[in-house]
């Protein structure tokens, strides 16, 4: 009769970000004033921005992606409802699985549809674009998974946030090095795309599956 | 309308030589009880004995320090107590921006344990803690007390045999605390265990348990 808890939590967490509004919304805000940015800063050369145009959308993508990262955990904490999930019958693996699955939805997402659109205004070609989107969607996951991590370690502390990046940022480098060459690749006539989008592919997929267990590790040891 | 016919089947909650500790301070030490079906403990202690500690060391949120506790159901076989238990600590784990109904609804589906199903409704476990008026209502529009009983109401949603309650009175005014005791009183008269920390009278039978006499 009612509904199995993990579809129940990931409803739940969609229909707070829903109603809290921010979230996806002020994501993708960020990114395209991140976005933005840049030309002020390096001028309107055409030419330097379209080859550095892929490592401003990942940059900007990595940031973007911390902005709510530090409530992820943290609202549940504070409304003790990470208590009572502590006593619900589903490992806490999965339940973490389906909060960062969630929050995911909510706010990667967002940026990934978002990409080619604000890829134009740092004059990509059509290839580039294609790339660039394609290499976030497959690393956009294995960031929230790893800032899930940095969100779970400072749980209990109020001003967590920029603990939170201080964790995560380094942690993020590989993601961000595979990323990046995987979306310059797409349009460079010399070096291939598929190593680096598959070394970034297996990334998401290892960080997806060590990562639960390092975040329900933290949240045990932090619910003390 | 009040007590279904169920009942829950036999349980034994055991605590031996249990030590707890708290920060660096061991704040519960060698503490041996055991419950039955339709037993309650009262814990009664000044502020800092060690109420909560104990509370949360049964509902496995803190690793005892020594000692353990477990339930063990009629074959034998142990279980924790966490997934058979509610715990009802200071905040009621309701999200200010959904409804009553949709908090509810989500602890329903997130504590139910396979076997032991109810068939309430949200609606019907709010008007049974007298607040129907606010199953659609956002709950960070609601009252202290309003808020502590579509907390309360999840404990009939999703039946678990231990009721592990923190001050449960907290918030609640005189109708609402006799509405507790009723509830408590049906949840015992099912087969159910409540062990409470509190510090006014909560008019049910029970085992007593003082903590903080040494130091």
């Amino acid at each position: 009769m009612s509904a199995s808890p993990l579809a129940a939590l990931f409803s739940r967490e969609i229909r707070v970000a829903r109603r809290i509004g921010g979230g996806g919304t002020m994501g993708v805000i960020f990114f395209l004033i991140l976005v933005t940015i840049v030309p002020f800063a390096i001028g309107p050369d055409l030419n330097l921005l379209s080859r550095i145009g892929p490592a401003i959308l990942w940059i900007a993508a990595l940031l973007a992606t911390l902005l709510g990262l530090d409530r992820l955990f943290q609202a549940d904490q504070e409304d003790g409802s990470l208590d009572l999930i502590l006593t619900s019958d589903t490992p806490l693996e999965l339940i973490v699985l389906v909060k960062c699955l969630a929050h995911w939805v909510v706010t990667g997402l967002p940026l990934v549809i978002a990409a080619p659109l604000f890829g134009l205004m740092l004059a990509l070609d059509p290839q580039a674009l294609w790339g660039v989107t394609l290499s976030l969607l497959a690393g956009t996951p294995a960031l929230a998974l790893l800032g899930a991590i940095g969100a779970a370690l400072t749980v209990t502390l109020r001003r967590g946030g920029l603990l939170m990046a201080i964790l995560i940022l380094p942690l993020a480098i590989p993601v961000l090095i595979f990323g990046v060459s995987a979306a310059a690749a797409s349009f460079s006539a010399t070096t291939p795309f598929l190593p680096p989008f598959l070394i970034l592919c297996a990334l998401t997929l290892g960080t997806l599956a060590a990562a639960p267990f390092a975040v329900a590790a933290a949240l045990r040891h932090m619910s003390e | 309308m009040t007590a279904s016919p169920f009942t829950f089947p036999t349980f034994r909650l055991q605590a031996e030589k249990l030590a707890l500790r708290r920060g660096s301070r061991l704040l519960v030490e060698n503490l041996s009880f055991s419950l039955t079906n339709g037993q309650a403990l009262v814990v009664t202690g000044a502020n800092g004995t060690g109420k909560s500690t104990l509370l949360r060391g049964l509902a496995g949120f803190l690793p005892p320090v020594a000692g353990q506790a477990h339930l063990e159901d009629g074959a034998g076989a142990r279980e924790t107590i966490a997934s058979h238990a509610h715990y009802v600590g200071h905040q009621e784990g309701s999200k200010p921006a959904l409804t009553a109904h949709e908090n509810l609804a989500f602890w329903r589906a997130m504590l139910a344990l396979p076997g032991l199903t109810s068939d309430l409704t949200p609606e019907a476990a709010l008007r049974q803690l007298g607040v129907p008026q606010v199953a659609d209502l956002p709950v960070a529009y609601l009252s202290a007390g309003q808020k502590r009983r579509v907390g309360l109401a999840r404990l009939l949603l999703a039946p678990r045999p231990v009721w592990i309650l923190d001050e449960p009175l907290t918030a609640l005014d005189a109708a609402g605390q006799t509405l507790l005791t009723e509830l408590m009183k049906d949840h015992l008269k099912m087969g159910g265990m409540v062990i409470a920390a509190t510090h006014a009278p909560l008019g049910i039978e029970s085992l007593h348990l003082s903590l903080g006499e040494a130091t």
